[in-house]
């Protein structure tokens, strides 16, 4: 009976949207490794399309076991959770596998599992049982604690070496924010952003002579306040010295990979045979989908492997080549629906766990979605994360589906949370 | 809702909508990345026609195509550890390897670029195995002219690989970089029918550059038709012998058969062998050719101008008696008072004239076509003589290109009224400024093709047809070529050609009289100042059956009746009769002693 009631009140709208998001990452996983040759039924477990079918199986059961576990549970134990992938995350750092650059695998047998990937959904989890009960986030300390949270693993993975996946870390400040963050804080790093990015396309005097003319008109028009003139010089400075600094950034603090996909972003058509070659190759199999696209196993550069990645980073070339804007556009309109979706239940919730932990989920799906997207049509450097749900890969697959039915749990079961209060 | 929660979801909105913008701009706005699609995975493998072959009359092989071998690279799938393997394979000098990688990866890194071009099928069968083992190298066969007969070059031209000049007229867009292309003579006459058309096999590769099957299951395919045969008009038995009497000399011979205009001897000497324009060496053999101080490349059948001399005389009283100004038996003295002559002083009529070629006879007979009296004033008359004079030149392919199908024909030279203008002033020229044209020296100008095809209306009584090399394309033959009529009556010819048998029984040609072939000809000792004269022939023969007209042409060897009568007489003998039976005028002619 009481289950009964439970099934009923899952949001169905977002088990749909799931499914069949799975159900096109697989399909686009079997027709990215497709070749007529080799490749057999779907169901091949010897290809990647067989393997991801078994991750999905095995997805169906962790949402099998989120259903039956109580909830209160991962509100109970989430720093012990927390705690465990922290400890895991410099396990991994000390005795994992090095996988193209970046330590961050466990290797049991044949299987490989992502640590990094799992600590996104603890990080959340401890973010929310710290932002939980109401905290007043002008306080510094209060802060610091709460911005520590995500940075010590964010730290981690930047030692690994995995810096798109450190990068997601960062979206949980739009977590901060819902909770009464000054928005000052996402705002001052998206203008230097936007400086950074200009220095690189526009000439540096010019930025430079441009900057130091507005401070001085900002001067003019606030002579009479002390305090203003002190602001407005203050930002002026900061923003030369980043300016300034971007050389030094490019050359002396990032990877030189990184830096090479960065100045393509700015210039993608700088060696297209080499650093070059994703990004252009992404863009031409997705601009070459058209309108309706190519159809199911006829794409190209899908087929003929021009573009690399491209069933775990680079999906969404798939799916542009062969279902063209059309279903490129749908793919993305299911996101947008699931992220409103996700939002609408976080905003719902009567504990306050369950709200952040529900922003939290709904921001790291937002961020994994916009940069993986953004980087497969060339507007964001290649940062090498994946498509939620649909890029090939089990621990990808798994933490997203873990971070999104606890949220589905929590919600079916706010009224018992009521009820007990 | 609270604030916050509206931002939140405005930012989602609005970066979703910045993304589907984004796309809709490359995949429906913008061509570009299709193309690209296209570019990546699309390969055209070119496959080459084979070029049409050409025979003689009889349908003896003059040229064949043999195959070749082009060494193609794609840098991208190159290992750069094998380059000793290919260097030693092809003996490169230190250096050339990069060299030609680094201009192969220039042009595209995944597209195939020549590396070595023209390896001849014996170092191909050397190299072939260890090099296709070789990742990013592969041969790609084509072929090249071979031929069965060392000479002949000046007719039949020569195949090369198309420059970057001619591609870039070329308004038909059908070359390419690296397509072979007839470059001159009958090549270059009939590239059309001979280069056949190119296939081209679209295949799909990965982005590895392997293949990985057809494109649209070869939808797009073309298979290559080979260029189509020629048979030529030449006699090779006949141009062989002809090559072997001017050994050693320098001049032309063009035979024609009057009776359709085709050519049956077409040399030019000292000639060369067509395949060292063929193949890897062509441009150290061109070179050498092009210095050689006997001129070998210089195509003299149709490019050198000659003053034609005597044997222009049978012209001259063809237009005397046309216009009305000389009786066909009419006797004019010649006293030898008013042009230097070896024939004695007397009556002469217009075949004695001819017979012994008098000079005084035809200054008198041209001075009377150029000063008809049809104006008081000398200066005016003259004017008016000479053009009328010009336009019956004209009728007989002369000082006009007459059409043969060879690339550069000369036009030779015919003076006219403007020529004498410009070297004396309008009015202050006649008759005597220019009577040395009379016995076919001074501004007139010939060329050894002319004469023959002058031969050839001479058999024909009044007619010929564009002289040409082509019978047959393939299996169409050719041509019904047009019938050239020069506008003199045909009475008038029986005159000239009766002067001509008598040149040949009686005259200056007698060297070459045969007792059962009748030859009609005139010879010509073309003054040459300050060198020794050039010594020509024209004519026909048999008189009353010509199969066969001919020009003889032996730079600087002394009277036409010597080294060009005997030359023409030897060839008339071998196409008429099929056999020579004076071995000792052979000789003479090989001894080559015209002096």
């Amino acid at each position: 009976m009481v289950r009964d009631r439970l099934e009923n009140k899952y949001d169905w709208v977002v088990v749909a949207i799931y499914a069949l998001l799975v159900l096109v990452g697989w399909v686009s996983i079997y027709a990215a490794d497709y070749d007529p040759d080799v490749t057999g039924s779907i169901f091949n477990i010897s290809q990647n399309s067989g393997k991801q079918l078994l991750f999905i199986a095995s997805a169906g059961l962790l949402i099998t076991g989120i259903y039956f576990i109580d909830a209160k549970l991962f509100d109970t134990f989430s720093w012990v959770f927390y705690a465990i992938f922290i400890l895991l995350l410099i396990i991994v750092l000390l005795f994992g596998k090095e996988v193209a650059g970046s330590r961050s695998w466990f290797e049991l047998g044949s299987f490989r599992l992502q640590p990094s990937e799992f600590t996104k959904f603890c990080t959340i989890l401890a973010l929310a049982k710290f932002l939980g009960p109401g905290r007043n986030l002008d306080d510094i300390k209060t802060l610091s604690l709460a911005a520590g949270i995500f940075l010590l693993p964010m730290g981690l993975i930047l030692l690994q070496g995995d810096a798109g996946t450190a990068l997601v870390f960062t979206s949980l400040i739009i977590v901060l924010y819902r909770e009464g963050l000054s928005p000052l804080f996402i705002i001052a790093p998206l203008i230097l952003l936007v400086i950074f990015l200009l220095t690189l396309l526009v000439n540096k005097t010019a930025l430079i002579s441009a900057v130091v003319i507005l401070t001085l008109l900002g001067i003019g028009l606030s002579l009479r306040s002390i305090k203003q003139v002190g602001i407005i010089i203050g930002l002026a400075v900061l923003v030369i010295a980043t300016v300034q600094s971007v050389d030094f950034v490019l050359s002396d603090v990032l990877k030189p990979h990184q830096q090479r996909r960065i100045t393509l972003l700015v210039n993608p058509n700088v060696d297209p045979q080499g650093a070059g070659w994703n990004v252009m190759q992404s863009k031409i199999a997705i601009g070459s989908g058209g309108l309706t696209g190519k159809g199911f196993l006829n794409g190209t550069q899908t087929q003929f492997k021009f573009v690399p990645e491209q069933s775990t980073d680079f999906i969404f070339c798939t799916v542009g080549e062969e279902y063209g804007w059309l279903g490129t556009t749908a793919i993305l309109a299911l996101f947008a629906v699931l992220l409103l979706r996700v939002l609408m239940i976080a905003d719902r919730q009567k504990s306050g766990f369950a709200k952040v932990y529900g922003y939290g989920v709904a921001s790291i799906l937002f961020f994994h979605f916009a940069i993986n997207v953004s980087m497969t049509v060339g507007l964001f450097p290649v940062a090498g994360i994946p498509l939620p749900f649909l890029s090939y890969g089990g621990s990808s697959l798994w933490s997203f589906t873990i971070m999104l039915f606890v949220l589905l749990k929590f919600d079916a079961n706010r009224a018992q949370i009521l009820g007990r209060l | 809702m609270n604030e916050r929660a509206i931002v939140i979801r405005a930012a989602v909105l609005v970066i979703t909508f910045i993304l589907i913008v984004r796309l809709f701009a490359i995949q429906v706005v913008t061509d570009d990345y299709k193309l690209a699609a296209e570019n990546n995975f699309r390969r055209e493998i070119i496959q080459y026609p084979y070029r049409g072959l050409m025979y003689d009359r009889k349908g003896a092989l003059i040229t064949h195509n043999d195959p070749i071998y082009n060494l193609m690279v794609i840098p991208r799938e190159v290992d750069l550890e094998d380059s000793t393997v290919v260097i030693d394979a092809l003996s490169l000098a230190p250096g050339d390897y990069t060299e030609r990688y680094a201009s192969a990866r220039r042009f595209s890194r995944s597209k195939p670029s020549i590396f070595e071009r023209q390896i001849s099928p014996t170092l191909f069968a050397q190299i072939q195995d260890e090099l296709s083992r070789l990742e990013g190298y592969y041969f790609e066969a084509r072929t090249y002219r071979a031929y069965d007969h060392n000479s002949f070059g000046n007719a039949l031209g020569y195949v090369g690989e198309i420059s970057g000049r001619a591609l870039r007229r070329d308004t038909t867009n059908y070359y390419r970089q690296g397509d072979y292309v007839g470059i001159s003579g009958i090549e270059q006459e009939y590239e059309q029918v001979l280069r056949g058309k190119r296939g081209v096999s679209i295949k799909m590769v990965n982005a590895r550059g392997s293949v990985e099957g057809d494109f649209r299951g070869g939808e797009f395919d073309t298979v290559p038709v080979p260029g189509q045969d020629l048979q030529l008009t030449v006699d090779l038995e006949l141009q062989r012998y002809a090559e072997v009497l001017m050994e050693g000399k320098v001049g032309s011979v063009v035979a024609l058969d009057p009776s359709t205009g085709e050519v049956l001897v077409f040399h030019s000497s000292p000639n060369y062998d067509p395949s060292l324009l063929s193949g890897r060496e062509f441009s150290d053999n061109f070179l050498q050719l092009q210095r050689d101080t006997l001129k070998p490349l210089f195509n003299r059948p149709i490019q050198a101008r000659y003053p034609p001399g005597s044997m222009f005389k049978t012209l001259q009283a063809l237009i005397a008696m046309q216009e009305g100004v000389l009786g066909p038996t009419e006797q004019i003295y010649s006293d030898l008072t008013l042009i230097g002559d070896l024939a004695p002083a007397g009556y002469y009529d217009v075949i004695k004239a001819i017979q012994k070629s008098s000079n005084n006879y035809f200054y008198k007979v041209y001075r009377r076509v150029i000063m008809q009296g049809d104006h008081p004033n000398a200066f005016v008359d003259s004017r008016i003589g000479l053009e009328k004079w010009k336009a019956y030149c004209h009728q007989f392919g002369l000082g006009v290109p007459l059409g043969i199908d060879l690339p550069n024909e000369n036009s030779g030279n015919i003076p006219s009224v403007a020529t004498y203008d410009k070297l004396y002033g309008a009015n202050r020229w006649q008759f005597s400024n220019f009577y040395s044209v009379s016995i076919g020296q001074g501004e007139v100008q010939v060329t050894p093709l002319q004469m023959a095809n002058l031969g050839a209306i001479m058999a024909n009584r009044g007619f010929f047809y564009t002289p040409h090399f082509v019978r047959q394309i393939g299996n169409d033959s050719l041509v019904n070529y047009e019938r050239r009529i020069v506008g003199v009556d045909s009475s008038y010819f029986n005159v000239v050609v009766d002067g001509m048998e008598q040149v040949v029984a009686a005259g200056s040609g007698r060297r070459g009289f045969m007792r059962d072939i009748a030859i009609c000809g005139k010879t010509s000792t073309v003054e040459n100042p300050p060198y020794p004269d050039h010594s020509g022939f024209m004519g026909f023969a048999p008189k009353e059956d010509p199969q066969i007209s001919i020009a003889v042409y032996v730079e600087n060897a002394g009277q036409g009746g010597r080294a060009a009568a005997s030359v023409a007489s030897l060839l008339i003998e071998k196409y008429v009769r099929g056999e020579v039976t004076r071995p000792w005028l052979e000789e003479y002619v090989f001894r080559g002693e015209f002096f």
